[in-house]
């Protein structure tokens, strides 16, 4: 809760910034909000203390998922100020919109009302709308926040007819009013009931860009600003997903037949076209968000795991997920703004110019795509495990299935990079900040993925 | 505790290499696995005169019941002193040539044997599943960056064709997982004891033979090898040929026999006809071969076809032919590349045709190739006969045409290879052989050491058969159990 105080403050000062004439400081200022607000986080660790007249519970899954979003929006926010900083006039202001977009994810990993949901969701959102239009002279990034408000704004339509639906068969907004209601036996026979709770699936699916509500996912990511995609893909998807599973695992579970089947079929389809779509990508960008659509397909697989695993696999997932996805976006950016492509060929012969950068790439791309001793491989195996319990070994082999052809390009920027003799010798370089930054991410990818039992499980 | 030392040995010498440059990186690499060499003689001696069972046992993640379990018993050990014996040979030979970047080759090389290393003493199921794949990348990198023509290509299909195969593994050993009672755990031993139905064992029993089918490689699932050990630089093929597929071999005996017997007594018919026409396939397409490498790479095929076949006919001769044909094979292809790549460097060139007539000028090689040549055939008093003798009596005893068939491997071993040597050593001395000069000191003491292990094993294949033989015994017996309780349930 004092995080996301904080986290407002932080983003208040930071709109100051040009008024005031302190933007230089505004990128500190940032971190060191965001850092406060980690602090406040892990202080109310265990406390299960609950705000608003219990519309926010503040239990240890939503400390452990708002630090996951903080943290990884530092890390951004570090980028950024070094690639963007120079000949952006919007640094304050651009500042003060991620912070708050953090804020409106810190609401959506701890609300208790749908209300609350609902606005975190829309605090997030259009912050993100905002952001995919940062370069506002550039026709992609114009397409990408045309796109995503108009598609966005639809599903959340549905997402609040869903509420309202809800609303109407229980009487409550409130979470634990609405399970006990789920509870009864005639919940089951509720068409109302269970109308709104499919509309709700359709609107958070869409958030977390599951197929067949993934038509958005690739133009946007490719049309933003790569850092700014770095965000959608890790802050962005680790957030929806987070307040997905919260919603249908407290509320929604007793009524599980109506919505498993759909969202297994949604699973399968989600991770064979993310997988296969992204073989055909040659933009590496573009290729990282069709892979970010297979993982919300792995991850829709903790949706159907007994709840006492789930929540720990897939908070595992996501950190495994958010570590090495922002550190392959960074690196695609550092790539496209050094040889101006953003196709693999820009890694071609990367180990002769960069070694640390080619090392860190290829933990990347082998945490991303499951090889054992990187946090990747623990976070899929917790997945699977956590659904063959639930009983889906089919649907776990149809995973591992596509666990493989994922292996073909997440291969090619390692291939590239290592086997392959480049013809240009452009210098690639790094700040030593960066460079230190980017090693602490993959340590962190190699130790976890060694010492999985770090992360508690919730 | 020397099962955490063979372990630990090549972990912290990859990390001291890393920082070494050229020869002096080999020099330490091939210090190191002697020293593994040395702790594992030590364990052998231990564990066969006072039958005294190494094994280190440490929580790794307690939250899953994952132990850091590792031991060595008898049938751990006979690969274990596999991958020690042909480790210091394998280095030694890549120290006969410059290599670009040795520093990180001889890093992946020993970072290669500590992972196969885990997987031969893993107890734990979910660490034998990572070391199976942490064995995986070095290979991948060394064929990728030091292999020769087409080597991106072959790499990767090498490197998919096996991770496809071993995430089914991974999904039958986390069904096995949640299987165990009460917490659940990775414990191999406690696999043993579950009573699994015909339909559960089936599944598993699929899931692991894809993962091994495809490592050894059984018939329909070959097609990565012999393009991969053409390709590989030689140290890759000899860890590839003489080491790593007896991963896949070392997974059969460890978890499809005992985890699922009745699975395997029911469909071992279909996995022997695999097998054995894995070995007419591959002798009858070595017939054809011109470049030496993929001829071996055939035979290969062949051999590991038989010793698969002798594991799934489920009696001691089998499983014991299959233990000492993994150690002897092993020691064969490694001595077999040995001596091609000691050609190639010679007169650039591994093709048959171009050779022709090299004994009459150069009898040393001609006779150390000889010897090697026949062990690999299976002549009696060498070490290849106890192997292939025990395996295909292991299989008669299974079915009599399953072992005519398989028996073919001797006849058509003997074409495959004399034809080879009468191309390469005798006849009219060619261009390329001329500019083959005699061995050096060093390589005559490499041939040498492969010779005697050949002619020993030959003649005193109980120093093996002797150390696994109560580990293959207590196998045996906690089958025949496990088919008895089912019966009387």
């Amino acid at each position: 809760m004092n995080a996301v105080i904080a986290l407002t403050i932080t983003g208040i000062l930071n709109l100051f910034g040009s008024i005031f004439n302190y933007r230089k400081i505004t990128p500190l200022l940032s971190i060191f909000g965001l850092a406060a607000a980690v602090v406040f986080n892990s202080l109310e660790r265990n406390t299960n203390q609950s705000f608003f007249h219990h519309m926010m519970l503040m239990d240890n899954y939503a400390v452990a998922f708002g630090a996951v979003c903080m943290l990884l929006a530092a890390v951004l926010i570090i980028f950024y100020n070094r690639f963007m900083g120079d000949d952006d006039h919007h640094l304050p202001e651009v500042l003060s919109i991620i912070v708050f977009s953090v804020a409106g994810a810190i609401v959506m990993v701890s609300f208790t009302n749908l209300l609350l949901l609902f606005l975190g969701v829309e605090i997030l959102s259009i912050s993100f709308y905002i952001l995919a239009g940062l370069k506002k002279k550039d026709l992609g990034s114009n397409e990408a926040a045309m796109k995503y408000f108009l598609m966005g704004s639809f599903s959340t339509g549905f997402l609040l007819f869903g509420i309202a639906l809800i609303y109407g068969a229980t009487a409550s907004f409130d979470l634990s009013e609405i399970a006990a209601f789920v509870k009864l036996k005639s919940a089951i026979t509720n068409y109302i009931l269970i109308c709104g709770v499919l509309m709700i699936l359709v609107g958070l699916l869409f958030k977390v860009a599951a197929a067949p509500f993934h038509f958005w996912t690739p133009d946007v990511y490719q049309g933003a600003p790569t850092i700014i995609t770095a965000f959608f893909a890790t802050v962005g998807k680790i957030a929806s997903f987070a307040a997905f599973y919260r919603l249908f695992q407290i509320c929604f579970a007793p009524i599980s037949t109506e919505w498993s089947g759909a969202i297994m079929i949604v699973a399968v389809i989600t991770m064979f076209i993310g997988n296969i779509t992204a073989l055909q990508q040659k933009s590496l960008k573009r290729m990282l968000a069709y892979s970010s659509i297979a993982h919300a397909g792995y991850m829709l697989l903790a949706l159907l795991s007994p709840a006492y695993i789930g929540a720990s696999a897939i908070l595992f997932y996501s950190i495994a997920y958010g570590l090495s996805s922002m550190s392959a976006f960074i690196i695609i950016h550092i790539i496209q703004t050094q040889t101006r492509t953003d196709e693999a060929i820009g890694f071609t012969g990367l180990a002769q110019k960069n070694k640390t950068l080619a090392f860190i790439a290829a933990i990347s791309m082998l945490s991303l795509s499951g090889i054992p001793l990187t946090a990747g491989f623990f976070g899929k195996f917790y997945l699977f495990s956590s659904a063959i319990e639930g009983g889906y070994v089919l649907l776990v082999c149809l995973a591992v299935v596509n666990s493989f052809i994922s292996i073909y390009y997440y291969f090619k920027p390692v291939i590239e990079s290592y086997f392959k003799k480049s013809h240009t010798d452009t210098i690639i370089q790094l700040k030593s900040t960066e460079t230190v930054l980017l090693i602490l991410l993959s340590i962190a990818t190699i130790i976890l993925g060694i010492l999985p039992g770090l992360v508690p499980s919730i | 505790m020397h099962t955490l030392l063979l372990l630990i040995i090549p972990i912290v010498f990859m990390v001291i290499v890393l920082f070494l440059k050229g020869k002096t990186a080999g020099y330490v690499a091939l210090t190191s696995s002697i020293l593994s060499l040395v702790v594992s003689i030590i364990v052998a001696i231990h564990l066969h005169f006072n039958g005294y069972f190494d094994e280190f046992n440490h929580t790794w993640i307690s939250s899953f019941g994952i132990n850091f379990h590792v031991g060595i018993d008898g049938i751990s050990l006979i690969l274990v002193l596999l991958t020690t014996f042909l480790t210091p040979f394998i280095i030694l030979t890549s120290l006969q040539k410059e290599t670009e970047d040795s520093s990180v080759f001889y890093a992946l090389v020993l970072l290669m044997q500590a992972g196969m290393l885990g997987a031969f003493t893993a107890m734990d199921s979910f660490l034998f599943y990572v070391s199976y794949e942490v064995a995986l990348i070095p290979i991948y990198f060394i064929c990728g960056l030091w292999g020769g023509e087409n080597r991106i290509a072959v790499t990767f299909k090498f490197f998919i064709y096996t991770l496809a195969g071993s995430l089914f593994m991974l999904v039958s050993i986390i069904y096995l997982y949640l299987q165990t009672p009460g917490n659940h755990t990775f414990e191999i031993s406690e696999f043993y004891k579950l009573n699994l139905s015909l339909t559960q064992q089936t599944l598993i029993f699929w899931g692991f033979f894809l993962a091994f089918a495809v490592k050894i490689p059984i018939f329909p699932f070959h097609s990565w090898q012999p393009s991969a050990y053409t390709t590989a630089p030689t140290a890759g093929t000899m860890l590839l040929a003489g080491i790593m597929l007896k991963m896949g071999l070392y997974g059969l005996i460890r978890f499809v026999l005992p985890i699922a017997p009745e699975a395997v007594a029911y469909w071992n018919t279909l996995a022997i006809i695999l097998c054995v026409c894995g070995i007419i396939y591959g002798s009858v397409i070595a017939i054809r071969q011109n470049d030496l490498k993929t001829l071996i790479a055939f035979s290969s095929l062949a051999h590991v076809g038989l010793i698969a076949a002798g594991i799934f006919s489920m009696n001691t001769q089998g499983i014991q032919g299959a233990m000492i044909q993994m150690f002897n094979h092993g020691v064969n292809a490694v001595a077999l590349f040995f001596l091609i790549d000691l050609l190639e460097r010679r007169s650039g060139t591994r093709l048959m045709d171009l050779f022709g007539g090299i004994a009459s000028e150069n009898k040393k090689i001609a006779v150390v190739f000889a010897i090697v040549m026949l062990g690999s055939v299976g002549l009696p008093l060498t070490n290849g006969f106890v192997g292939e003798f025990l395996l295909l009596m292991g299989i008669y005893q299974w079915n009599m045409y399953a072992a005519m068939f398989a028996g073919l491997t001797i006849i058509l071993g003997a074409v495959y290879m004399l034809r080879l040597y009468r191309n390469v050593f005798f006849g009219e001395i060619s261009e390329a052989s001329r500019s083959i000069s005699s061995m050096t000191m060093m390589e005559t003491i490499m041939s040498f050491k492969m010779i005697a292990l050949i002619i020993v094993l030959g003649i005193f294949p109980n120093l093996l058969l002797n150390l696994s033989a109560p580990a293959v015994t207590k196998l045996l017996n906690l089958i025949a159990n496990h088919s008895t309780l089912n019966a009387t349930l």
